[in-house]
C-alpha cells in the first residue's frame, strides 16, 4: 500500500517535471534577453483572443506570435508596460487583461466573491447561534450506538 | 417546509446562472472600437499594388470593411452571402486582405466571385491588430464621419445581412 502509494508520487512528480520542460522548449530566442523576459512577463497577462484560455506568452496562434511581435518593438522603443496595457485594451478591449480594472461594469467581478463569503459566514454565524439558543427538545435523540440495543 | 427553501432558493439561483451561462457567446468579444473613429491605414490595394488608399479617403460615405482571407475556411461560408448582397447594398463594400499572399487572393476572387469595390492588403496584419480583428472573417460598418457603428465577429449569415446590416446601411447612407 505504502509502496504503492511513493511509486504514484514518482511518477507524478516525473509527468509533471516533463510537461513543464516541454512547456519551454518552443519559446523563441532572442538576442536580449532582459528585453524577452518583459516582453514575456507582459505577454503573461494578457489573453489570447484566438484561444481563449492561454495568454498571449503561452499561445502558438498567428495573432498571438503578432501581438508578440508588437510588444517586444514597442518596450524597444522604450514605452512603458502601461502604455502597451493601453495599446492592447484599445484595441480588444479590457477583456485582453487578466487582471482587469475596477470600475463600473467590473465591479460585481471584483466584489462578487468577497460579498458571497460574507453572506455565507453570516448564514453560518445565525445557523449556530440559533442551535445553541434551541433546546435540547428541539434536536433528534442520539442513535444509539449499538444496534442490538432496544 | 421552511427546512427545503434555502436550498431551492439557492438552486433556482443556480440554475439561473447556469443558463446565462450556455446562452452567452465567450467568442463574442464586445468591441471598444464601436463609437470610435476607425482606425487610420494606408494600404495597397490588391489589385494595384502601386494604388494605397486611406482611412481618409472613404470619409464622406458609408462604407463596409469585410475582413477576409483565401486561407480562411470560414470565409469560404461566408462569401457567397456577400457576392448575392453586393449588387443591393446601398454603400460600398471594401475588402481588407488579411495576411494573406496576393496571387492566392486574387485567384480566390476570380473563382468564387469580386464582392468588393477595391479589396485592401493587409500583408503583415498591422491593419488587423489595429482594427482588434482576432478571427477571421470580421465585418465593421463605419459611418460617413469615420466612426465604426456596428462588428460582427466571424462568418456572416443571410439573417445578419438582412435583420442588422442591411437597416444600419439603409440608415446610415440616408441619415
Amino acid at each position: 500500500m505504502v509502496g504503492t502509494r511513493l511509486l504514484l508520487t514518482v511518477l507524478l512528480a516525473l509527468t509533471t517535471s516533463l510537461v513543464a520542460v516541454q512547456a519551454k522548449e518552443a519559446e523563441p530566442v532572442a538576442a536580449d534577453a532582459a528585453l524577452e523576459s518583459r516582453v514575456m512577463a507582459l505577454a503573461s497577462e494578457l489573453r489570447c483572443l484566438v484561444c481563449q484560455n492561454q495568454t498571449i506568452a503561452d499561445s502558438h496562434a498567428d495573432l498571438a506570435v503578432d501581438l508578440r511581435k508588437q510588444i517586444r518593438s514597442m518596450l524597444a522603443q522604450g514605452q512603458s508596460p502601461d502604455q502597451v496595457r493601453d495599446y492592447m485594451t484599445q484595441r480588444y478591449g479590457d477583456f485582453v487583461l487578466y487582471k482587469p480594472p475596477f470600475k463600473a461594469t467590473t465591479a460585481l467581478l471584483w466584489v462578487g466573491p468577497p460579498l458571497l463569503l460574507l453572506v455565507a459566514l453570516l448564514a453560518l454565524f445565525l445557523t449556530l447561534r440559533a442551535r445553541q439558543r434551541a433546546r435540547p427538545e428541539a434536536f433528534d435523540p442520539d442513535t444509539p450506538d449499538d444496534p442490538e440495543t432496544p | 417546509m421552511n427546512r427545503f427553501v434555502w436550498p431551492l432558493v439557492g438552486f433556482l439561483v443556480l440554475v439561473t446562472f447556469l443558463a446565462l451561462g450556455l446562452n452567452l457567446n465567450p467568442r463574442e468579444v464586445p468591441s471598444p472600437l464601436i463609437g470610435k473613429p476607425a482606425p487610420a491605414f494606408s494600404a495597397p490595394l490588391l489589385a494595384e499594388p502601386g494604388t494605397t488608399v486611406t482611412r481618409d479617403t472613404l470619409l464622406g460615405k458609408p462604407w463596409v470593411l469585410n475582413v477576409w482571407a483565401s486561407w480562411c475556411a470560414p470565409c469560404r461560408d461566408e462569401h457567397p452571402y456577400w457576392v448575392a448582397f453586393a449588387p443591393k447594398s446601398p454603400v460600398p463594400i471594401y475588402g481588407l486582405n488579411y495576411k494573406d499572399q496576393p496571387a492566392a487572393a486574387q485567384k480566390w476572387l476570380q473563382q468564387l466571385g469580386n464582392p468588393y469595390a477595391q479589396s485592401l492588403t493587409d500583408a503583415d496584419g498591422r491593419i488587423g491588430i489595429d482594427y482588434g480583428v482576432y478571427g477571421v472573417p470580421e465585418t465593421f460598418v463605419v459611418d460617413r464621419q469615420g466612426v465604426v457603428r456596428f462588428k460582427h465577429v466571424g462568418p456572416v449569415t443571410p439573417e445578419v445581412l438582412r435583420d442588422q446590416i442591411e437597416p444600419l446601411l439603409k440608415q446610415l447612407s440616408n441619415g
